[in-house]
């Protein structure tokens, strides 16, 4: 795996920007910058109006996953983002972007709130993942994530994701079933944390690094598989100048958001349904396999060569 | 993996990551039950659905014998045999490369990846079944798998044919990465339309069930059915307790625990499941028939073509008529229902087989 950008380290360093070309560990430290922009950030730039919907009308209000109305690139959208804080008072009541069923279940809540008046959604992927935690499993962590992603999947609006940080596997996922996946240059999107991997995989944490390199987590490799629709150039890391780079997100949500209108014209009664299938279609297509051909007698090809 | 689910020493150690090859050789001729230690002999043990004569402990089944307590007998037709995992990540861990690990797996378990997908009768009910194999590594959920079932339940959604998953997984395969992770979103979208359909997906969970399939799947169901004590949860227990530093709470994460939580639909032993599974299905096909031959729905009835000529409609006929019968000994009046987008009987099948 090699760096697309080798120019990005010509500007002074400092202890967080790391020198010489830049591996996947590296940027997952980049994407876990408490200075990086989260989705407050980008809502305080991008949204006009924003307002902001709490809770998810049966237990409570998640503070790491926010969500609202708001007018980004001219029309009115639902937003929603895990939202991390900048400090250690910050992170702990926002549970460092750890989310719990309620934040899913809010999340599922405001996207059909999106589907029932036709707004577009916008989301901000930006967490370590979800809340492993004793009350987290006694209200359904599971079951809360897998309704997020069916929500998504049989949503009749366009929605547009923006990875901006850490992609924590299925706690990322939940808010990202979308027509467009955008990522900036280093963010990551991982199935698990390098550690966890690392820890199960090679029974040692501190592997992490030669993990988050094995398991192809960076914006580059993730384009190059087709899963990520979009790039967001980092010229410079995020965390050093925040409004470019929320400006930089902003435009391209705008121009997928626009082109998606086009597309999709709202006011098509077959918008939702082609909406639905298309965005099935780019779901169904990720994965990979070999499928042989069935020999007309004995053992298919590919057990007989064992 | 392994020490990631042995917990207490109560339950069944993970062997897919176990060395020996076959779990029936000889010297397994007896069985300790690791719940009550009483040894058991294995023939006894198989015979009785893999149950504990003794304190119903529900050993784990591997997929083939899930499929053969679950289906009638010779009715089941196995789907996409010949699809294969991949490596797109050139993975390798601590372990060596991942294509050695399939190899490996694949000649100590049997199977070509971790779920058997397939067609088959439950009591005379056409049903899809997609059916997790734990010892091929752990039933983690990589392409191979989510494809099967993306595929099974578009053969179901065409047929009009109920999808019954039975999950027992470690949760998203870590060796394919974000393709592993994908298939949560694929697998969800599948059953999306299957659910537009208006065609029932059940579910069972059975032990253990966590992580990526908890959270996609397995849990997305019209139903959901659980082993007796069977450990479901989206984080594991030693991650858990680590990250808090918190004492999990008596019997955390088994299937009587999300019950209670209202995380379940019933818990089901193994000889009840088939019968069920028997009673659910009779009231999807009841009420299906029942829409379908509702008179103010008979003008369009022609369009589906002409129902007597398929042999395995008697039974949709038949419940037709108990469901009938039964709104009348209620006294009730059943609201009229949507018409289904998908116009074909319980007995039609997608393509492929
Ligand atoms: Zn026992």
């Amino acid at each position: 795996m090699s760096s697309s950008r080798a120019d990005v380290t010509t500007a002074s360093p400092t202890p967080s920007r790391p020198t010489g070309p830049i591996s996947a560990w590296d940027r997952v430290k980049l994407a876990r910058n408490p200075a990086r922009p989260h989705t407050l950030d980008y809502l305080a730039e991008l949204a006009r109006d924003f307002v902001e919907l709490h809770g998810d009308r049966s237990f409570g209000d998640d503070p790491a996953l926010v969500g609202g109305l708001a007018q980004v690139g001219g029309r009115t959208v639902l937003v929603l983002g895990h939202q991390k804080g900048t400090n250690t008072k910050e992170n702990i009541a926002r549970n460092f972007g750890m989310v719990r069923p309620e934040g899913y279940r809010k999340a599922e809540r405001l996207l059909r709130h999106a589907g029932k008046f036709g707004l577009p959604v916008v989301t901000f992927i930006d967490t370590p993942g979800a809340e492993p935690g004793i009350g987290s499993e006694e209200r359904g962590q599971g079951t809360a994530i897998a309704e997020s992603l069916l929500t998504m999947a049989d949503l009749g609006v366009p929605i547009v994701a923006a990875v901006v940080g850490e992609g924590g596997s299925g706690g990322a996922l939940a808010i990202g079933v979308a027509d467009r996946i955008l990522m900036l240059e280093n963010a990551v999107y991982a199935v698990a944390s390098p550690e966890a991997c690392a820890a199960i995989l090679w029974k040692d944490a501190t592997k992490a690094p030669e993990a988050a390199e094995t398991m192809r987590i960076t914006a580059a490799e993730l384009a190059r598989f087709g899963i990520v629709d979009e790039v967001i150039p980092e010229p410079v890391p995020a965390h050093e100048r925040p409004r470019e780079t929320i400006l930089a997100v902003g435009a391209a949500i705008t121009a997928h958001l626009d082109a998606l209108d086009a597309r999709y014209p709202p006011a098509d009664p077959a918008t939702p349904d082609r909406l639905r299938a298309d965005r099935y279609a780019k779901f169904r297509r990720i994965g990979t396999w070999r499928e042989s051909v069935r020999r007309e007698r004995g053992l298919p090809v590919e057990l007989a060569a064992i | 993996m392994r020490s990631f689910f042995h917990r207490q020493g109560k339950f069944q150690p993970v062997s897919a990551d176990d060395e020996r090859a076959d779990q029936q050789i000889p010297d397994d001729l007896w069985v300790k039950c690791p719940d009550c230690k009483e040894l058991l002999y294995s023939k006894e043990l198989r015979r009785n659905a893999r149950v504990c004569p003794r304190c119903d402990h529900h050993f784990r089944l591997r997929a083939r014998e899930r499929v053969f307590l679950l289906a009638d007998d010779g009715s089941f037709i196995e789907w996409d045999t010949e699809l294969r995992p991949e490596d797109p990540l050139d993975f390798v861990d601590g372990g060596g490369p991942y294509t050695d690990k399939l190899r490996r797996t694949r000649t100590k378990s049997g199977e070509t990846e971790a779920l058997v997908t397939g067609r088959a009768t439950v009591g005379g009910h056409p049903v899809g079944l997609a059916v997790c194999d734990f010892d091929f590594l752990g039933a983690s959920m990589g392409s191979v798998f989510g494809e099967k079932l993306a595929r099974a339940a578009e053969r179901c959604t065409k047929g009009g044919m109920p999808l019954l998953t039975v999950s027992a997984s470690g949760g998203a395969r870590m060796h394919e990465g974000i393709f592993s992770l994908m298939q949560m979103a694929k697998t969800v979208a599948a059953l999306a339309r299957l659910g537009r359909a208006g065609v029932p997906h059940l579910a069972l969970l059975t032990d253990p069930c966590y992580g990526g399939v908890t959270a996609s799947y397995a849990t997305v169901a019209d139903v959901v059915l659980a082993e007796p004590k069977a450990l479901i949860g989206f984080a594991g227990p030693r991650v858990i307790e680590q990250i808090t530093k918190q004492k999990l709470p008596e019997g955390f994460q088994t299937a009587e625990f999300l019950l209670e939580h209202g995380m379940v639909d019933l818990i089901v032993t193994r000889p009840a499941l088939r019968a069920t599974l028997c009673s659910l299905l009779g009231h999807y096909a009841g009420a299906r028939a029942h829409r379908d031959l509702a008179p103010s729905d008979r003008d369009g009835a022609d369009d589906r073509g002409a129902p007597s000529s398929d042999p395995d409609l008697g039974h949709l006929v038949a419940a037709a008529a108990g469901v009938a019968a039964g709104y009348g000994a209620n006294g009730s009046v059943a609201e009229p229902l949507p018409v289904p987008t998908v116009a074909v009987g319980w007995a039609a099948d997608g393509p492929g087989r």
